[in-house]
């Protein structure tokens, strides 16, 4: 054993570290007792909560790649067409910058701008109206006050990490190699939560051959890298646009190309290929969602009882086969949008004057053909377009990310029956214990589990009581009763830091 | 928050119990009749309310959602007081009056501030125990 003050293969090929490794590599490493990976909304609200329950800022380590918690989320709402104007999906009262949800964004705006609009709209809502829901800037305003309040950059480490090895006395190692620093940083920590957001972007088998095959990232792209040259050749003359896809991306994507044609007068031709087509309101009584056009409608990414009600109650019981089926039955593998006032008006504006057309079926195939043009094939009829966008997936598989990877390589970590992360009722990584310690996990990463809703702001928040009220079991901080949530509430209102 | 029938109950019985007395008594120098024919009004309200969830639970069923909008919990001010008025017959005017009040503020209440001291109620179907 030689103490060469690196993570050797001999050491990196072990599961399980001691303290006298470290010692014997000569690596040094510092004491935090709970870390939390990613630096996302995940990683955000779990933090929240936690110095809400009590948790000084120098028993919290935030591990991540951004500088602030809403980075990622801003990148990714952008480019798939949601600037800070715009108004994002959930409702009013997914906050994450307030574990309350009170006063909801809608009082919120309502106060600024000195109107009972916002309001009435939630009021009224789903039922005379769309479901309010904020702007996107209106969410980071908040996200940025509340980082300021719990001291969040004080936490905030600059790194990528690398591992979560268990260590032989309980508790765990984190490696991470920090931008423009020393080669790397070791923590060692009693409790450890994973937010890593999503792996990665995932391509149309078809359209990812396409891409690798003839080298061309221009024509081919998808909504969730940047695209706005697809935009700025419309502007300049007559196109076609080919959208893959039928989820909310699909929508903004559409309402941004429908946008630009009645802005700029443009002659874009947009022809939407829906894999799986719904014509009309689907289900059996009891479980019932509007559907048309192609579309299945709904407000959220799953029924709204998903986040607190009966959908919730139901799925907290049921394991495996039976979980992954109700899982299915909601819906959570296919894609929907909600039902627009705006969108509905547009798309039937686009099917009136015939530039606007639907296509049912997969793709055979894509192939470049003459002056720039993409033909795309679809149950023997060829398509031509300029632009194809990908507006499908966002969801890698998990071992793409490399924590993940060796968390299942060498963490004790399992997979859940839709294939991703297995975490308990509240969140704790199953297989993953170290003695007293434990892993926590949330986000995309453990969609699958008792609760479904996990990759939502509200989703996240949920995840972050259940393992706030899990670390208080353990002793680590305390269980936060009526009377603290009631106190800490107003230094929220009046914005007094903790 | 969206309910589950026992968070429904509870919560109906809790918010009675405590925004429902609070207005009663406040109100009371305001309306004819003794104080405790106004706690009876509320105690019906209390008690024909548990029927009422049961419906109300059913009818959810019927929505993709499972949810209960905003609206709802307003509306079903009509027929629940109705329902009372002509159980009990008090005086109408003091009856929409005492009635209204509590309603409104159980509703309010149920929309948002109860999630101030109850951090878990909204992800729990509105359950407190
Ligand atoms: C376009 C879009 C719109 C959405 N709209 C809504 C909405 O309206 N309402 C809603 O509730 N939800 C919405 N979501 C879903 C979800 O709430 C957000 O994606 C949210 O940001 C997820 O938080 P997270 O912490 O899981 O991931 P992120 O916020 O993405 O954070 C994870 C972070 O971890 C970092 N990371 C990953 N690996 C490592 C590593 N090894 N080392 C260091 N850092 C690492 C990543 O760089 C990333 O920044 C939306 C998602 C998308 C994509």
């Amino acid at each position: 054993m030689g103490a060469t003050g690196d993570l050797t293969p001999e050491l990196l090929a072990r599961s399980v570290w001691s303290d006298e490794d470290m010692a014997a590599y000569e690596i040094p490493f510092k004491d935090v007792p709970f870390i939390t990976i990613g630096g996302g909304i995940g990683s955000f609200v779990t933090v929240d909560y936690l110095r809400i329950a009590g948790v000084p800022a120098s028993d919290i380590a935030v591990l991540s790649n951004i500088g602030h918690p809403w980075q990622t989320y801003e990148y990714l709402t952008r480019v798939s067409q949601i600037p800070r104007a715009e108004r994002i999906r959930s409702d009013s009262s997914s906050r994450p910058d307030n574990i309350w949800g009170f006063p909801s964004y809608a009082l919120t705006e309502a106060w600024r701008d000195k109107s009972v609009k916002h309001l009435l709209n939630v009021l009224t809502e789903p039922v005379f109206a769309d479901f309010w829901t904020p702007r996107a800037g209106t969410v980071f305003e908040g996200l940025e006050r509340e980082a300021a309040r719990i001291g969040y950059q004080d936490m905030l480490v600059k790194c990528a990490v690398r591992m979560v090895r268990r260590r032989e006395a309980g508790g765990y190692f984190v490696v991470g190699s920090p931008e423009g620093g020393p080669k790397r940083v070791v923590y060692r920590a009693r409790y450890v939560h994973i937010a890593v957001g999503y792996p990665g972007l995932r391509f149309l088998p078809d359209l990812q051959h396409f891409r690798e095959r003839y080298g061309d990232y221009e024509h081919v792209v998808n909504a969730y890298e940047p695209h706005e040259h697809v935009y700025e050749f419309l502007k300049t003359r007559p196109g076609t646009v080919i959208v893959r896809g039928s989820g909310i991306v699909a929508s903004r994507v559409l309402q941004r190309l429908i946008d630009d044609r009645e802005a700029h007068g443009l002659g874009t031709r947009i022809v939407h290929i829906f894999r799986t087509y719904v014509d009309g309101p689907h289900g059996p009584v009891f479980m019932r969602r509007r559907g048309g056009h192609g579309w299945a409608y709904q407000g959220f990414n799953y029924p709204k009882s998903v986040w607190g009600g009966q959908l919730k109650a139901q799925m907290r019981r049921l394991e495996g086969a039976e979980r992954a089926a109700l899982y299915k039955k909601m819906g959570g593998s296919g894609a929907n949008t909600p039902w627009r006032r705006k969108w509905q008006r547009q798309l039937a504006a686009g099917r009136a004057g015939g530039w606007y057309e639907t296509r049912k079926g997969t793709v055979d195939s894509v192939v470049p053909g003459a002056h720039g043009q993409l033909v795309s094939t679809v149950g023997g009829e060829e398509i031509r377009s300029n632009y194809i966008i990908d507006c499908t997936g966002l969801e890698a598989d998990i071992a793409e990310s490399r924590v993940l990877a060796d968390l299942l390589e060498h963490g004790g970590a399992g997979r859940n029956p839709l294939g991703r992360l297995d975490v308990e009722r509240h969140f704790e990584v199953r297989g993953t214990a170290s003695g007293k310690g434990a892993v926590y996990a949330s986000g995309t990463a453990t969609l699958g589990g008792y609760f479904p809703g996990v990759d939502t702001f509200l989703g996240l928040q949920i995840a972050a009581q259940e393992i706030a009220d899990d670390l208080a079991r353990r002793g680590f901080c305390r269980r936060i009763g009526p009377v603290r949530s009631t106190a800490q509430w107003v230094r929220w209102l009046l914005n007094r830091p903790i | 928050m969206l309910p589950l029938l026992s968070g429904r109950i509870q919560t109906r019985l809790f918010l009675l119990a405590l925004a429902g007395s609070l207005v009663t008594l406040l109100l009371a120098p305001l309306l004819p009749g003794p104080v405790k024919d106004h706690f009876l009004v509320l105690g019906a309200v209390a008690l024909f309310g548990v029927g009422w969830e049961l419906v109300y639970h059913l009818l959810m069923q019927f929505r993709w959602e499972k949810d209960w909008p905003t609206l709802f919990g307003l509306v079903t001010a009509v027929p629940e007081g109705l329902v009372v008025w002509l159980a009990l017959r008090p005086e109408p005017l003091a009856f929409c009056l005492h009635f209204g009040a509590v309603w409104l503020a159980v509703w309010l209440l149920a929309n948002g501030p109860m999630r101030v001291p109850f951090l878990r109620w909204r992800f729990r179907g509105g359950r407190l125990l």
